[in-house]
């Protein structure tokens, strides 16, 4: 891979998107538009958070890409690959030993220090999206601070379910100004955007976006008093590690309903099994 | 008494065409002020102009705020202005459903503006909402359902209740009861009238029904061409109309 | 007792082993090469550079040979590739009054300076199978002879002359990049032939068939189709003035459109645009007739709401490899998003009464 450069993107493309970071971090939460560009992997698996990374990753740093939560599923298989053999980083699936973690739909469990990044990557990085499919109506909205209608899906969720329907992708605000979507996390990891010691960047490759949260940034989950944000999960504790705290993934194990609940987190659950913790179905 | 609106000068054109050209007029708190005219006289152009939806050529209109006193709206940043349309000053469309959001059930209508403005306590719009379609006279076991359920005049009637329920302090109101069946319009009349009444709303109402001004406006005045030809007291201007056009406009009424 | 899946990595690698088996398929049969590709599908190759917005018809054929034959997936790899090209400046704009025309047909005017030329096209063939292609591919030489020196008129200025047309707004103000800017609405006419030229064909075919179906409708003419190669000229700036660096094929289609005209401006023709690489020409035909349906406003025509009207619409969902990759995507796992949205569910129906199947029969 030597006829390509150090992370793939050329050094121009970089300071483009290193701008466009900048730009985010400085305005928290606001959504900056940057040239994404093609990249060999298709739009929607992670273009977005693959060019941050690229522009963010120097050959010091330790890389780990989790999907799901997960080291080992085929796509963090696939861009751990990329950037082995494009920057040729060293890769770790030890989350307190990676300076940038890149993400899908997953916070790791074990709290990020300072001197960490977070890259996520993002399909749909409007929170309006689905209220108003019009990009230039969304972003007079977001300028004027018009989110009425963000409360009203809100509403309507409660008036029709009896309660907010919306279990991942969770809306927040960011001090007081933005809303943003902190891209398809469950609400169960809402609580953890919120004063965050490491760097959270945000990337949406094919919408062409890049938003940033700076350390110890202050996120709100959108809610009714009477009706408060909840970050709920499976009330179950994990089968291999015991552990009551983490985000669970369900799992069929037979064909006669025979279900358990394990960590999402594969790192953290491996972890704490090292460390001797035993959940009811571990061997 | 400062007025709580006053329009200076208000011209709008179209290329070579006028919409409204030089309207002046001075409106009290309290007062309903009636625009009539045939279509194509400007009267919706002028209260589009007047209502921020159109950016008028020359003239000002100065709202006396909460806040600050008597500042021009064509002037103010877009923002203030905004939140001038969702808290001080309210939008009654001719169609319902420019009005209304149609996916969206009865209460997120009318909760809509209570949400805009920070109200964060389901229970309490919820409550305000189901008050406010007891106002308008809509059954509250119908708070759930979407206005694309509702008769003509119940969609009319959740958008004026959608409308003031963060108690504005100036209605603009585009021909309200047109397209509504005449038992229909009857009844929409006498709740607005009870409502500008209870709640001792200002009010720019246009339309080119002579009906609906003698009922609801203190003042009217009468437009042709994009300019006014004569204002007055609403029984003044109906009874012994001094222009000719407004002889016409009253004589055409009194023959229907 | 469960065990965590493993091994995603060398999943990965055999199934990418077991896939360029399957490219090659039977061995018995000789392999297809690139010259054969780029010689004998050559049509596919044109989309393939269009789309793909690279003018190389020898890596599109390589892309075409390591996709199988499918063409997004083609036009997708040479957009790969092409993002990692450095840059060294833009071309001098390519003048195709000056187009070497292998085609050349005009659908307004019976005969016209330059001539009509049909050129190699399928337009009159009869659509029969020809079993004579299973069996051997040789053909007779077709007649030929000498090219017409000079350059060929564009047929818009003839009508141009007579003030019948809108005037083609000359502009020297370089146009925004859609491949180094981000696109943001609302988009000029620039930027919308940029992203039409390389949209999806498909895409670009169904909505310009929309507007003859009454979706905004223009009545359209083919005022003019040419095909041909064009010189491309670059400006050296060692040189100090621009030199020809090579040459590319375009199919530039304009469309003369229904007239317009106010009370203080007499009616005109209007146009619509388009132009692509390669022998392209439904494509380069369905660009036209979209470009000229997103020119409502400028027109002063009426919205009348049709999908080819709308530019953030027709833009944001015209490009196939933005297209496919997030259609695509929801084969990835979506095991936690999955799991948020399970528990809610099953919480909601608790509340609701309705005990779960599964847990009623426990």
């Amino acid at each position: 891979m030597n006829a390509y450069n150090f992370a793939y993107l050329d050094e121009q493309t970089k300071r483009m998107i290193r701008r466009a970071l900048l730009k985010g971090l400085a305005i928290p939460g606001y959504q900056v538009p940057f040239a994404s560009r093609e990249m060999p992997m298709p739009y929607g698996w992670g273009t977005g958070g693959v060019q941050v990374s690229a522009a963010v990753l120097t050959p010091e740093d330790t890389f780990k890409v989790i999907d799901q939560g997960a080291d080992d599923t085929t796509n963090a298989v696939s861009i751990r690959t990329f950037f082995q053999r494009t920057a040729g980083v060293a890769t770790t699936t030890v989350t307190h030993d990676a300076t940038v973690i890149q993400t899908r739909h997953r916070i790791p469990e074990e709290a990020l220090g300072e001197g960490q990044i977070l890259v996520y990557q993002v399909p749909i990085p409007e929170p309006l999206r689905f209220l108003e499919p019009r990009e230039s109506e969304t972003r007079k909205m977001h300028s004027l601070e018009e989110y009425g209608l963000m409360h009203v899906k809100l509403y309507e969720d409660i008036s029709r379910h009896g309660h907010i329907a919306t279990s991942y992708a969770y809306p927040v605000k960011v001090e007081g100004r933005y809303v943003m979507d902190p891209s398809p996390i469950p609400k169960f990891d809402n609580p953890k955007l919120g004063d965050m010691a490491a760097i959270q960047l945000f990337g949406a490759g094919r919408e062409q976006r890049i938003y940033a949260l700076p350390p110890y940034t202050q996120v709100v989950s959108l809610d009714f008093e009477d009706h408060p944000f909840e970050a709920t999960k499976a009330d179950h504790p994990c089968g291999m590690c015991g552990a009551q705290d983490s985000y669970l993934d369900e799992l069929i194990i037979d064909d006669a309903g025979g279900r358990m609940f394990v960590c999402s987190d594969t790192d953290y659950c491996e972890a704490r099994q090292a460390a001797g913790h035993k959940g009811k179905d571990a061997a | 008494m400062t007025p709580l609106l006053s329009v200076q000068g208000m011209t709008k054109r179209y290329g070579a065409h006028i919409g409204c050209a030089d309207v002046s007029f001075d409106l009290y708190p309290g007062e309903v002020m009636g625009i009539v005219g045939e279509s194509g006289s400007g009267k919706s152009t002028l209260l589009n102009c007047m209502a921020g939806h159109l950016r008028p050529d020359a003239g000002q209109v100065v709202f006396d705020t909460r806040t600050d006193g008597p500042r021009d709206t064509v002037t103010m940043s877009e923002p203030e202005r905004r939140m001038l349309g969702r808290t001080d000053w309210a939008f009654v469309h001719q169609h319902a459903r420019d009005g209304l959001r149609m996916g969206v059930s009865a209460g997120g209508n009318v909760g809509e503006r209570l949400m805009a403005v920070g109200e964060r306590h389901y229970g309490d719009i919820r409550d305000k909402a189901t008050d406010w379609l007891g106002r308008v006279e809509i059954d509250a076991a119908r708070i759930d359902d979407r206005p694309t359920t509702f008769s003509g005049g119940m969609q009319q009637r959740l958008q004026i209740a959608r409308n003031l329920v963060t108690g504005p302090r100036l209605v603009f109101m585009d021909e309200p009861t047109g397209g509504l069946d005449v038992s229909v319009q009857a009844r929409l009349l006498d709740l607005l009238r009870g409502l500008v009444r209870d709640m001792g709303l200002s009010a720019i109402i246009v339309t080119h029904d002579l009906a609906v001004v003698r009922l609801l406006a203190d003042r009217l005045m009468v437009m042709k061409n994009g300019r006014v030809v004569e204002a007055g007291l609403t029984d003044q201007v109906l009874d012994d109309p001094q222009h000719a056009y407004s002889q016409l406009l009253v004589s055409s009424v009194l023959q229907v | 007792m469960y065990v965590a899946v493993k091994g995603g990595e060398r999943a990965i690698e055999n199934a990418h082993a077991w896939l360029a088996e399957e490219r090659r398929g039977n061995t018995d049969i000789a392999e297809l090469g690139i010259a054969q590709i780029r010689e004998q599908l050559s049509l596919a190759v044109n989309r393939v550079m269009a789309e793909g917005s690279l003018y190389d018809p020898d890596l599109a054929a390589l892309a075409i040979k390591q996709a199988r034959g499918d063409l997004i997936e083609a036009i997708f790899l040479i957009r790969a590739y092409r993002t990692t090209l450095p840059r060294f400046g833009a071309s001098e704009p390519v003048d195709t009054g000056a187009m070497a025309c292998d085609r050349r047909i005009s659908a307004t005017f019976k005969d016209l300076p330059g001539g009509q030329v049909l050129g190699p096209t399928f337009d009159y063939t009869h659509r029969l199978l020809d079993f004579k292609l299973a069996a051997d591919g040789d053909v007779p030489e077709a007649p030929a002879r000498a090219a017409e020196t000079g350059d060929v008129p564009h047929v818009t200025g003839f009508l141009n002359r007579e003030g019948l047309i809108e005037e083609a707004r000359h502009d020297d103000t370089p146009p925004r990049d859609l491949t180094r800017e981000p696109l943001e609405m609302p988009a000029d006419r620039p930027l919308r032939l940029q992203a039409l030229t390389r949209a999806d064909e498909g895409f670009t075919l169904g909505l310009a068939y929309s507007t003859q179906r009454g979706y905004g409708r223009n009545h359209a003419f083919v005022g003019e189709l040419r095909i041909g190669a064009v010189p491309v000229e670059m400006d050296i700036p060692e040189l100090g003035f621009a030199i020809e660096i090579g040459e590319v094929t375009l199919t530039e289609c304009e469309t003369v459109n229904q007239f317009t005209g106010s009370k203080t401006e007499p009616p005109q023709f209007t146009r619509g645009y388009g132009l692509v690489f390669g022998q392209t020409e439904r494509k380069a035909i369905s660009m036209a007739l979209v470009d000229r349906a997103l020119r409502w406003e400028e027109l002063g025509e009426d919205n009348v709401g049709a999908p080819a009207q709308d530019a953030e619409f027709v833009l944001y969902h015209a490009d196939n490899i933005q297209a496919t990759g997030f259609l695509e995507h929801i084969k990835l796992p979506h095991y936690v998003d999955f799991q948020s949205e399970l528990e809610l569910v099953r919480k909601l129906r608790r509340e609701a009464g309705v005990d779960q199947v599964q847990e009623a029969a426990e």
